[in-house]
């Protein structure tokens, strides 16, 4: 079992895991991302939404450098994350601070990602051992430990590509989780599960949120991010165009565009 | 005096099986360490046609253009004699007359491994490109540095793809170690020659050796394929 993680401070607002300010990223011509701000507190649990292409993918890919902005400031666990010019965009000026930052910032993908050449326990005991340096055998309890987490524990020694999707998912959901991660990343987690099994792992991720983990989450799940969110961002076109309580977002009335898309996404499905 | 057929390739006085042993041993030693530099080269061509930098790619191209336009035995050649010209050169100039050549050995095994070295470097390379852009990307993710990425992730999955295309190439360098014969490398083909002369049994020593090639191209072929499958035994995606 995972130690909750620290309450906010009683007084004032919890203090903030990853500042985002004037986000901008260009791919040639095409504008992706066009000033985003964002300010992500200990304990929050910020769903992203917006319609296909609104940037909300690259948005998070910037958080944890996968993708390097064109412009803006980005803060990360109180650390300013140093770039340096290049062309008319920016690169990372020091790997070191940012590997370091990254193995405490998890990510999960859309895709899962597991190595296919490790099982896995392996899977789960990569990072600890060979980013963190730490001992295979106390890495290898809270290896076993992060899979019972997620029910994973029984496929220990299967590969990857012996799973289900949602199995697959909730075993990256354990890698991520074994780094004991100040923030958790998830960029469209259930969007390549089939229907059936989107369930089981949206179950992980509310019972993390319930932790008062810190979580950002790109999703289309809306019932989803209506329920377990504490705040919503809406991206469109590269700008966050919305935001605020769940609560406040989904009553309607709010921002037309917001209602527009959600009721476009009700109407699907 | 005419020995026995059996006789002549055994390990008996009058056998050649103990010379045509040796130097089987001399071939595989050889296919061995050609494979090996071919395996060094091969990374680094893969490195520099990779690159972003558009010298180092055309680099890598020009490498693998000529030595795999070259006829082999011309690049043994070459490599025999441009060498023991360039070595007599320096000889003299530090002032020691006469004639030098290098080890025909170390001549042949490096002539083999380049050109070796170029056809892996095409393995490895297209390898490399069928590696999922999600598993590097995973790997960055959780904080991983270059060399942790490169030998946790990418070489052992750029290997699983290119483990059939170097079986391949392994067999093909062992046939070649024969072209060191012409080099007066006393290797298997070099000594069944002589024996084949000496007793004037052609055929037999030249079938013998044959046989011999086929003996080691098929076990460390069934090696090969053995680490080909413990390492897709994962496979299915
Ligand atoms: N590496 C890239 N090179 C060029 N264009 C890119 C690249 N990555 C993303 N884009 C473009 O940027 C835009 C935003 O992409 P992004 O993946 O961030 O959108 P998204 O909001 O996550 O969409 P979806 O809901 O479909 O995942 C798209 O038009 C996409 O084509
Ligand atoms: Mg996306």
């Amino acid at each position: 079992m995972q130690p909750a993680q620290s309450p906010p401070m009683p007084s004032g607002p919890a203090p903030s895991v990853i500042t985002a300010q004037k986000l901008t990223k260009r791919y040639g011509a095409l504008e992706v991302l066009r000033g985003v701000d964002l300010e992500a507190h200990e304990g929050e649990v910020i769903s992203i939404l917006g319609a296909s292409g609104s940037g909300k993918s690259t948005f998070l890919r910037c958080l944890n450098l996968l993708e390097v902005p064109t412009s803006g400031d980005l803060t990360v666990l109180g650390e300013r994350v140093r770039f340096r010019p290049k062309g008319d965009g920016l690169r990372i000026a020091d790997h070191g601070q940012v590997n370091r930052l990254r193995s405490q910032v998890g990510m999960v993908f859309q895709n899962f990602c597991l190595w296919s050449h490790r099982t896995v326990l392996q899977n789960v005991m990569e990072a600890p051992i060979h980013v963190q340096g730490r001992n295979r055998h106390e890495v290898r309890d809270e290896a076993e430990a992060a899979l019972a987490r997620v029910g994973m524990a029984d496929r220990a020694g299967y590969y990857p590509s012996q799973l289900s999707g949602g199995q697959q998912q909730r075993v990256a959901i354990a890698r991520a989780i074994v780094m004991q991660p100040r923030v958790l990343l998830f960029d469209e987690p259930t969007s390549a599960l089939d229907p059936e099994l989107v369930g089981e792992v949206l179950k992980v991720m509310h019972d993390l949120a319930a932790e008062g983990r810190t979580m950002l989450i790109v999703t289309h799940e809306m019932a989803f991010a209506r329920d377990v969110s504490s705040r919503i961002v809406f991206l469109e076109q590269g700008r966050v165009r919305a935001q605020g309580t769940p609560q406040a977002l989904f009553r309607g009335g709010m921002d037309e565009r917001f209602d527009q898309f959600v009721s476009h996404f009700m109407r699907q499905g | 005096m005419k020995a026995s057929s059996l006789a002549l390739v055994g390990f008996g006085v009058d056998g050649w099986g103990r010379l045509l042993l040796m130097a089987a041993g001399l071939t595989l030693a050889a296919a061995l360490c050609s494979f090996a530099i071919g395996a060094m080269l091969g990374t680094a061509g893969a490195v520099l046609k990779l690159s972003s930098v558009a010298t180092l790619r055309w680099i890598g191209t020009f490498y693998t253009t000529v030595f795999r336009g070259i006829p082999e035995i011309l690049v043994v050649y070459l490599f025999y004699f441009g060498g023991s010209l360039a070595l007599t050169h320096l000889m003299h100039l530090a002032g020691f007359p006469g004639f030098f050549s290098l080890p025909s050995f170390v001549i042949g095994v490096l002539a083999i491994g380049l050109v070796s070295g170029a056809y892996q470097t095409e393995t490895y390379r297209s390898a490399y490109l069928r590696l999922e852009r999600g598993q590097v990307e995973a790997g960055l993710a959780c904080g991983m540095g270059r060399v942790v990425l490169l030998w946790r992730i990418i070489a052992p999955q750029t290997l699983r793809f290119a483990l059939p295309a170097l079986g391949n190439i392994w067999q093909s360098v062992l046939k070649e170690t024969a072209l060191l014969s012409i080099i007066g490398l006393v290797e298997l083909l070099r000594q069944s020659t002589i024996a084949a002369g000496a007793t004037r049994q052609p055929l037999l020593f030249y079938g013998t050796a044959a046989c011999v090639y086929l003996v080691m191209g098929q076990v460390t072929g069934i090696g090969i394929r053995s680490v080909e499958r413990h390492l897709s035994r994962y496979r299915g995606r």
